[in-house]
């Protein structure tokens, strides 16, 4: 199988095109402590061909020194980076990975499978299109895989690919196979995946990763690199209202005011009736202003520069939104935080929370619930440790414009962080707010007003009549 | 600069790529671009380190798009070890020039005053003194609060798990321990007074994306990467150009000229060339996807040992 066809073969022209015309996917990898996470990513790398010679003779070097593959070249000496970690022979941090084939090009985030980074894989999976859970074939689904999978469901992953790894050492057992899937889709069932695609494969052989198996003629599937080349990217984002959060005021002159941001989701075009979150004014789209000239419209995961057609106020922590579809605004969140400080989080406690470009402060009311990592019930919590996953209440100090998270990732997303240390203590999902009065036909005026009441009366139910 | 004209198909290909469907080059500046205006947007003193090389030529190149119609809002600052490439400050000062940039250019006088170069002194005392020790001095000088880089982490495996946004101590010290999770596109670039932030918004292209991005942009980048005759004599595997008569020759060698380019740039007794007859950027992406080597091969300095980089970077490296 060719990975990169040649450009003699085919013409300069159509080659450089072909390359810079290519999508990109990102993907999370995840599976239990020598699961062979490292190996599948190295198997990866190495038959797509972006290892170099140079590398390679490094690896020979380092096998004889940490491998753990005896003789043979351990690939997973590849992705596992740090010092620290070869010298520990275990996977500390997320690493970010990239290669590509004529189809596309890859990133990949590859997570440590210990229970103490949970924050690490959250993190890693906030951003990717699919999640690679790796199973050991001999040892079947773990607590660690559960964990893992629930993990990525609650991050708003959809797909699915279920690498049952270390075939070999199965003898390509079908039965093996079928009944790990069917464990894995009935623990799944209640997470939300629209797709889960199992393979059958062993990353230090090779087989089912890149090329494909030639060992189970009983599997009629692609490979995982296939898969990969195919599997949808982004379409909730582009079939998502219009959001834009506002970055930087583009002034130059006093002739041109743009408003600079990263479209989070949805499509935009001059013309289109748009509001501003969260004073909720109202105008139109004007021009869409990049460096070499003005775009006719422009869609999620753009960065551009909006000039809308009034003089309205906006600024950072702005967002620009669809007239039809207006944000929640909000002082008060029900939000599902990932605790990632070494300190615990008492109820009380104020931290920042960085929401899109608009930074404020946020006192976490109450903890209403922790979800247990494994099965994802919930059960009591009087304060959060380390890794924990619950759900709190947050009330801030001015009034927000937010989406659910699981309507929109970039909108619905967060990060809590520590006002001493200055460090980030909490991945946040917005959760969706049943009992939020819609706020599409009250004028800004009200909103805002309201909005400036909030966090004071909030403070006195927290600290008691000050 | 010789980067051959736009031909009708890439731009044909441009226009279609207008669509819905983002291509992996327009995603990557894009993600490029919301980093320099998040830094920009939440720092006091931001700086742009330039190294002349083809990174920094793209990262430059972000930069004008992120912020036009409007100019730079921070300057550039070139750390000259005073072994750059003759070229190399040819081509930054004619840029500086055209583009009007406020270019800063900081060398340890200390240093100079001491002799300290790589060819007396060996790569690490010299890349020490003259690149890191440099760098904070002239960030402080400065009170630079944030830096951004042109470093991918494609180009060595410490770097792979380097953040986006990266703290460092007073002591410009990196603690790989003390880094931040990055989820969504959202950067925590809080810090405490005397610390500051490495910034890095070509963390997720890989040299070959640098190259396809110089192509489609038609980027100007130093013509050192452009393969032509150089006079260059072989030292432990590398082809090290003359570029000037400080480089001390051996008993009986003699420079000799061949077709060569660099895959990366720096100083030049540290940088090694490749044999290569590509001329052209797409004959340099073709030999980008064929290589068999990795472009960090030519890096003297990265074989100072097992996790040299990391240690480097420890220590204040960029």
């Amino acid at each position: 199988m060719t990975i990169h066809q040649s450009p003699e073969a085919f013409g300069y022209d159509a080659f450089l095109a072909a390359h810079q015309n290519k999508e990109v996917l990102r993907f999370i990898t995840c599976g239990s402590v020598d699961d062979g996470k490292s190996t599948l990513i190295g198997r990866l790398l190495h038959d797509t061909k972006q290892i170099f010679d140079d590398q390679v003779t490094a690896l020979q070097r380092d096998s004889r020194k940490h491998g753990t593959q005896g003789a043979e070249i351990d690939l997973a000496l590849l992705v596992d980076g740090l010092q620290a970690e070869r010298e520990q022979g275990i996977t500390i941090d997320v690493a970010y990975r990239f290669f590509s084939t004529d189809k596309r090009s890859f990133i990949v985030a590859d997570t440590p499978g210990h229970e103490q980074y949970t924050r690490n894989m959250a993190t890693g999976a906030s951003t990717a299109d699919v999640a690679v859970i790796l199973v050991d074939a001999r040892q079947g689904l773990t607590r660690q895989t559960r964990r893992h999978a629930l993990l990525v469901s609650l991050l708003g992953i959809k797909r699915v690919a279920l690498a049952v790894n270390k075939m070999d050492l199965v003898g390509w057992s079908q039965t093996r196979f079928e009944e790990l899937l069917a464990a894995f889709k009935d623990f799944a069932a209640p997470l939300g995946f629209t797709e889960i695609r199992a393979i059958p494969l062993s990353a230090k052989n090779g087989d089912n990763v890149v090329l494909p198996g030639t060992a189970a003629p009983w599997y009629t599937g692609t490979p995982l690199l296939q898969y990969l080349e195919a599997v949808p990217v982004r379409v909730e984002e582009q079939a998502a209202p219009f959001r834009m959060a506002v970055q930087w005021v583009n002034r130059p002159n006093s002739d041109f005011r743009g408003f600079a941001g990263l479209i989070a989701s949805g499509r935009v075009a001059p013309g289109d009736a748009v509001i501003v979150e969260p004073s909720g004014r109202t105008s139109t789209i004007a021009r869409i202003v990049a460096a070499d000239g003005d775009l006719p419209h422009a869609v999620e995961g753009q960065s551009v520069t909006l000039v809308l057609a009034d003089e309205i106020d906006a600024s950072r922590g702005s967002v620009i939104v669809t007239a039809d579809a207006p944000m929640r605004v909000t002082d008060s969140l029900e939000a599902r935080l990932f605790w990632a400080a070494e300190t615990e989080l008492l109820p009380g406690a104020t931290l920042l929370a960085k929401i899109g470009t608009v930074t404020v402060n946020a006192v976490v009311t109450a903890i209403r619930t922790r979800i247990d990592p494994e099965t994802g019930n919930p059960e009591p919590a009087a304060r959060l440790t380390a890794n924990d996953i619950a759900d709190v209440t947050l009330t801030l100090d001015r009034a927000v414009a937010v989406d659910a998270y699981a309507a929109n990732r970039d909108t619905g997303g967060f990060i809590l962080i520590d006002r001493e240390t200055t460090d980030t203590a909490a991945l946040g999902l917005i959760q969706a707010d049943a009992a939020a009065a819609p706020v599409k036909e009250e004028p800004a005026a009200v909103r805002e007003k309201r909005s400036g009441g909030g966090f004071l009366s909030k403070l006195r139910w927290v600290f008691g009549g000050i | 600069m010789s980067a051959a004209p736009l031909t009708t198909q890439a731009a044909t290909t441009q226009a279609a790529s207008r669509s819905d469907r983002l291509t992996h080059l327009q995603r990557l500046e894009a993600e490029s671009i919301h980093i320099m205006r998040e830094t920009v947007a939440e720092t006091e003193n931001p700086v742009m380190l330039y190294s002349i090389g083809k990174d920094s030529s793209v990262l430059l190149h972000l930069a004008l798009k992120a912020f036009a119609p409007g100019r730079l809002p921070f300057p550039l600052m070139h750390i000259d070890t005073t072994w750059k490439f003759k070229e190399m400050i040819a081509f930054r000062d004619r840029r500086a020039k055209e583009l009007g940039l406020d270019l800063i250019v900081h060398t340890n006088q200390d240093g100079l005053a001491r002799g300290i170069g790589p060819v007396s002194h060996g790569s690490e005392v010299h890349t020490d003194v003259m690149k890191t020790q440099a760098l904070r001095q002239a960030l402080d000088k400065h009170r630079f609060d944030a830096a951004f880089g042109g470093a991918r982490r494609d180009e060595e495996a410490s770097r792979a798990k380097e953040r986006i946004v990266s703290l460092r101590t007073a002591q410009h010290r990196w603690d790989p321990k003390r880094q931040r999770a990055e989820p969504w596109h959202l950067y925590n670039m809080r810090k405490k007074r005397g610390e500051s932030l490495r910034v890095f918004p070509l963390s997720n292209w890989t040299e070959l994306d640098v190259w396809l991005y110089i192509e489609q942009e038609q980027i100007p980048i130093v013509p050192l990467y452009f393969a032509k005759p150089r006079p260059v004599v072989e030292r432990d595997g590398q082809l090290i150009m003359v570029d000037d008569e400080r480089l001390p020759l051996n008993p009986g060698e003699t420079p000799k000229d061949v077709s060569v380019r660099f895959r990366t740039l720096g100083d030049y007794p540290l940088t090694g060339a490749v044999e290569s007859d590509a001329a052209t950027l797409p004959e340099i992406i073709g030999e980008t996807l064929a290589a068999r080597t990795s472009e960090r091969q030519g890096r003297v300095i990265d074989k100072d040992g097992a996790g040299a980089m990391e240690r480097k970077k420890q220590e204040g490296y960029f």
